[in-house]
C-alpha cells in the first residue's frame, strides 16, 4: 500500500521547502515506478526528463540489467499528486524506448534496499555495533582499525531503522543503492 | 484502465497509413556496398520522400555530394534558413499528410531547427528532421560545430536516433518515419555523426522495423465497450456538442464526423486546428471556440449536457479557467494518445485508437436524435451575437480576410502565422475541406507562416493539386522568416503572400489595451517595419499594397489574375483593431468580452 503523508509529514516538507501542492494535499503519495527499458544510450534520461520537467524530486533510481541483457529495469520512487503521477506514467508509456511501465504502489509488491554504512568504532562500544548488525541480519564487509562497514538489506524502513540505531555511534559514510521493488505473483485460490 | 496495457505484445494490426515502403519487391541498389552518405539518399528515396528541404554545411556535406552525383527522386529545395526548413517540411505535412523532411548541418544547423521540431512536437506535425553531427570520436570534445542535439532536443520530440554505426542508418530511417507518421504523429530527430556517412557498408532497407522498436505501440483499434458506451451516452443526451481538433484532419476522419453530426443532429465546434474537418457552411457548425472563439460555440460549450471531444487535447486556449469550463456536460474523448485522456478534464468514456476507426465504430451504434430545441437555443446565441467588426471606411484586417474568403470561395489552403491576424483568419474565413488551414497553435511560433505557406505549396504542386495557397501574416511575425521570399520567387511558387500590417505587435498591443492600462510597451513596429513592396520586389516578387477597402478589393482581384508566380499584397489596416469576442487568459468561459460594433 502506498505510504500515505500525514498532515505532520507535508508540514515537515513544507518547512524544508519541498514541493507540497497545497490544493490537493491529501492526494500526495508516495509512488513506486517500475520501468522496463530499452538498454541503450538516452533512454534513460528521457523517463528522467518527464519526472524533473513536472518538478518531482526523485528520491532514488535503481538501474540493472535484467534476465534480458537488451532490457534494463529502473524502479523510481518519487512523492507526488496521484493525478499528475498518473500521467507521467501514461507519458512514460509513449516513450518509444519503455517496454512495460508499472506504478507499483498500486499492488502488492515487495521492496529492498541495500545500505553501506561506515561507522567510527571503539574498542568499548565495537560488540554493541556487531550486535545491532546482527539484528538486523547485516554483515561487516570491511573493517580497519576504527571504522566499521556494515552491509543491510532490507525495505527502507528496516535500513532507515538501522540507520537511526547507528547514528549516536559517529556515521562516518552511508551509501544507498535505492529501492529495487517488484509485483508480488498472484497466489490464486487465496 | 485495461486500454493501458503495457505489455509488450500488446500491440495490434499495422498503424493506418503506414508503409510507403512496405509491400514492395527488391528494393534497386540491395547489396550493393556503398557509403553511408549514399545510403542515406537511397534510404530517403526507398522511403517514398518527395521533398527535402535543406541546408548544407560541413557535416552533411558528404550527403550533398551525393545529392549532386546520384540524382535522387526526390527534390532538395534549398531554404536560407533552418527554421524556415523545419517550417516548410510542417507546412509541407500538413497539407499532404505526408511526412515533411528536413536535412540540415551539425551545430547551429540544428539548434536552428529546435523551434520548429519544438512547434511540429506541440501540433503534432510528422516530420523527420536529419542533423549532421561531428565524428563519434569527436562527440563530447567541443568540436567545431558540436551540439549534443539529442540532448536539446530530446523533451520536443517524439523520439531520436543517433546512428552511431553505418550498419544501423537504414532501420532508423524507417524507424524514424514509422514513428513520426503512426500513432499521434510527431518530430523524429535523427542524428548522423560525418564519420558514419564516410564508413561503408551494404544497402539494405527493411520493411518492417518493429521488432527494433518493441516498445512502440500504437492502439488504432478502439475498445467496443467504449464505443458502445459513448453510444449510450449520445443516445441519452438531450443537449450534445461535437468539439473537434486537429486529430481529426490529421486522421482524415471528416466524413465520418460530417456523417455522425447529420446522423445525431449534433452541432459540431472545431478548435484552431480542427478548422476545416467540418464545413462552416453547415448549419450545425458553430466555428471555433476557446479564447477567441465565437460566442454561440462558448455558450453551447457552457450549456452541453454531453461533450463528445473528437482528437482535441482540451488546451487551455479551448478552456480557460478549468473548473468553469462546461460545467453540464459529461465528457466522451476520442483520441489515439493515451496520454490526453482527462490530463485536464475528467473524462467519462475515453475511446482511445484512430479517430477515423473509432467514428466508424461508433456511427452505426448512434440512432437519429430529435435536437432541435437544443439548435435553437444555440440559433438564438447565434443571432444575439454573431462575428462582426466596425464599418467605419478604414481598412479592417476582417475585412480583408472576408475578400480573401468571398474571391477563393474558400478553395484554398491557408496558411497564418501568429497574433490578431490568426484569430482574424480562423473567425472570418470560413473553412471548407479539411487541410485547408494551417498554423501554428500548441506553441504560436511568429514566422511560422511564409516558410509553412511555401512547404504547403511544394506539397500541393507534388501532388497535381490546383489549389491556390494564402499566406497571411502580420507585419511582425512576416519579417522573422522574410528571408524564404528568395526560394518562393525561385521555384515560382503560386502563393498569396497577404500582409496584414497595422504597424504593430497587435496581440501584445491588444492585450497591454486591455490589461496594462494602455502601456504600449515595445509593441510598435512602424519604425522598424521594412517598405514590405519594395522587399519583396527586392526579391523578384511582384507586390501591391492597399490602404482603404476598395483598394483591397482591387488589388486582390489583380492577385488572383496572377496564377503562374507568387505576389506580395499589403494591406495597411487600423492600427487599434481588436480580436473580438475573447476570454481572458485564465478566465472562465462565461466571463467572455464581446463588443459592439456600429454596423
Amino acid at each position: 500500500m502506498p505510504d500515505t503523508l500525514t498532515s505532520q509529514q507535508i508540514l515537515r516538507k513544507q518547512k524544508m521547502g519541498e514541493p507540497v501542492y497545497s490544493d490537493d494535499a491529501e492526494h500526495i503519495h508516495r509512488h513506486i515506478v517500475m520501468v522496463l527499458l530499452e538498454n541503450h544510450l538516452g533512454a534513460l534520461n528521457r523517463v528522467i526528463n518527464l519526472f524533473s520537467q513536472r518538478g518531482f524530486n526523485l528520491e532514488s533510481v535503481a538501474v540493472g540489467e535484467t534476465e534480458d541483457p537488451t532490457v534494463s529495469r529502473l524502479t523510481i520512487v518519487t512523492t507526488g499528486n496521484d493525478r499528475i503521477i498518473k500521467q507521467v506514467i501514461r507519458q512514460l508509456n509513449n516513450l518509444v524506448d519503455a517496454l512495460e511501465v508499472e506504478d507499483l504502489t498500486e499492488h502488492e509488491y515487495v521492496e529492498r534496499e541495500l545500505l553501506l554504512l561506515k561507522v567510527k568504532y571503539t574498542p568499548e562500544n565495537r560488540a554493541a555495533l556487531m550486535e545491532n548488525a546482527h539484528i538486523f541480519r547485516g554483515k561487516v564487509v570491511d573493517i580497519t582499525k576504527d571504522t566499521m562497514t556494515f552491509e543491510v538489506t532490507g525495505p527502507t524502513k528496516k535500513v532507515n531503522a538501522f540507520l537511526g540505531l547507528m547514528k549516536p555511534y559517529g556515521i562516518v559514510e552511508t551509501a544507498r543503492s535505492g529501492r529495487v521493488a517488484m509485483r508480488r505473483a498472484l497466489v490464486f485460490g487465496s | 484502465m485495461e486500454q493501458h496495457s503495457t505489455r509488450p505484445g500488446s500491440m495490434t494490426g499495422t498503424p493506418a497509413g503506414d508503409g510507403q515502403a512496405q509491400g514492395q519487391p527488391a528494393l534497386p541498389h540491395t547489396g550493393v556496398t556503398m557509403t553511408g552518405a549514399e545510403i542515406f539518399v537511397r534510404a530517403l528515396e526507398a522511403e517514398g520522400v518527395k521533398v527535402v528541404f535543406g541546408h548544407p554545411g560541413g557535416a552533411v556535406i558528404k550527403i550533398y555530394d551525393e545529392i549532386a552525383r546520384l540524382k535522387p527522386t526526390f527534390e532538395h529545395v534549398l531554404v536560407r534558413h533552418e527554421q524556415g526548413g523545419t517550417h516548410a517540411a510542417e507546412g509541407y505535412a500538413k497539407a499532404t499528410g505526408q511526412v515533411g523532411t528536413v536535412l540540415v548541418t551539425s551545430g547551429p544547423g540544428a539548434t536552428n531547427c529546435v523551434t520548429g521540431i519544438a512547434d511540429a512536437y506541440m501540433d503534432s506535425v510528422p516530420i523527420v528532421v536529419f542533423t549532421g553531427q561531428v565524428p563519434v570520436p569527436l562527440i563530447g570534445n567541443d568540436a567545431f560545430q558540436e551540439t549534443d542535439t539529442i540532448g536539446v532536443t530530446r523533451s520536443i520530440t517524439k523520439h531520436s536516433f543517433q546512428v552511431r554505426r553505418v550498419e544501423d542508418m537504414t532501420w532508423m530511417i524507417r524507424a524514424a518515419y514509422h514513428i513520426a507518421r503512426t500513432g499521434r504523429p510527431g518530430p523524429v530527430v535523427v542524428d548522423l555523426p560525418k564519420d558514419v556517412l564516410l564508413a561503408e557498408t551494404t544497402f539494405q532497407y527493411p520493411s518492417d522495423v518493429q521488432d527494433r522498436i518493441r516498445g512502440y505501440r500504437v492502439h488504432t483499434t478502439p475498445n467496443p465497450a467504449k464505443v458502445e458506451r459513448a453510444a449510450r451516452m449520445i443516445a441519452r443526451a438531450r443537449r450534445p456538442l461535437l468539439y473537434v481538433g486537429g486529430g481529426v484532419n490529421g486522421a482524415g476522419a471528416a466524413p465520418e464526423l460530417l456523417e455522425l453530426a447529420h446522423k445525431a443532429r449534433i452541432p459540431v465546434t472545431t478548435t484552431l486546428h480542427g478548422l476545416g474537418a467540418f464545413p462552416e457552411d453547415d448549419p450545425l457548425s458553430l466555428g471555433m471556440l476557446g479564447m477567441h472563439g465565437t460566442w454561440y460555440a462558448n455558450q453551447a460549450v457552457q450549456h452541453c449536457d454531453l461533450l463528445i471531444a473528437v482528437g482535441a487535447r482540451f488546451d487551455d486556449r479551448v478552456t480557460g479557467k478549468l473548473e468553469a469550463w462546461a460545467p453540464h456536460a459529461k465528457v466522451i474523448h476520442m483520441d489515439i494518445d493515451q496520454a490526453c485522456v482527462s490530463k485536464n478534464v475528467w473524462c467519462d468514456c475515453a475511446v482511445l485508437g484512430d479517430v477515423k476507426e473509432s467514428l466508424r465504430a461508433l456511427l452505426p451504434l448512434v440512432d437519429p436524435k430529435d435536437t432541435q430545441a437544443w439548435l435553437d437555443e444555440i440559433a438564438a446565441w447565434r443571432a444575439e451575437c454573431p462575428l462582426a467588426y466596425e464599418h467605419d471606411g478604414r481598412l479592417h484586417a476582417q475585412f480583408v480576410i472576408e475578400q480573401l474568403r468571398a474571391i477563393s470561395g474558400g478553395d484554398a489552403v491557408v496558411v497564418s502565422d501568429v497574433g490578431q491576424h490568426q484569430m482574424w483568419t480562423a473567425q472570418f474565413f470560413r473553412y471548407k475541406h479539411p487541410r485547408s488551414h494551417i498554423t501554428s497553435g500548441g506553441l504560436g511560433t511568429m514566422g511560422f507562416c511564409l516558410p509553412a505557406a511555401m512547404g504547403a505549396a511544394f506539397g500541393l504542386r507534388e501532388q497535381g493539386k490546383d489549389l491556390p495557397v494564402i499566406s497571411i501574416s502580420g507585419d511582425g511575425g512576416f519579417v522573422m522568416n522574410a528571408q524564404e521570399l528568395g526560394v518562393i520567387a525561385k521555384h515560382r511558387l503560386p502563393i498569396k503572400i497577404v500582409v496584414i500590417n497595422n504597424q504593430f505587435l497587435g496581440m501584445v498591443r491588444q492585450w497591454q489595451e486591455l490589461f496594462h492600462q494602455e502601456r504600449y510597451s515595445q509593441t510598435n513596429l512602424a519604425d522598424t517595419n521594412p517598405d514590405f513592396v519594395k522587399l519583396a520586389e527586392a526579391f523578384g516578387i511582384e507586390a501591391m499594397r492597399a490602404t482603404s477597402p476598395e483598394e483591397a478589393e482591387d488589388v486582390i482581384a489583380r492577385a488572383w489574375q496572377i496564377t503562374d508566380r507568387p505576389v506580395l499584397l499589403e494591406f495597411r489596416v487600423v492600427p487599434e483593431g481588436m480580436v473580438f469576442p475573447m476570454v481572458p487568459a485564465g478566465a472562465a468561459t462565461d466571463d467572455m468580452i464581446t463588443a459592439r460594433f456600429k454596423e
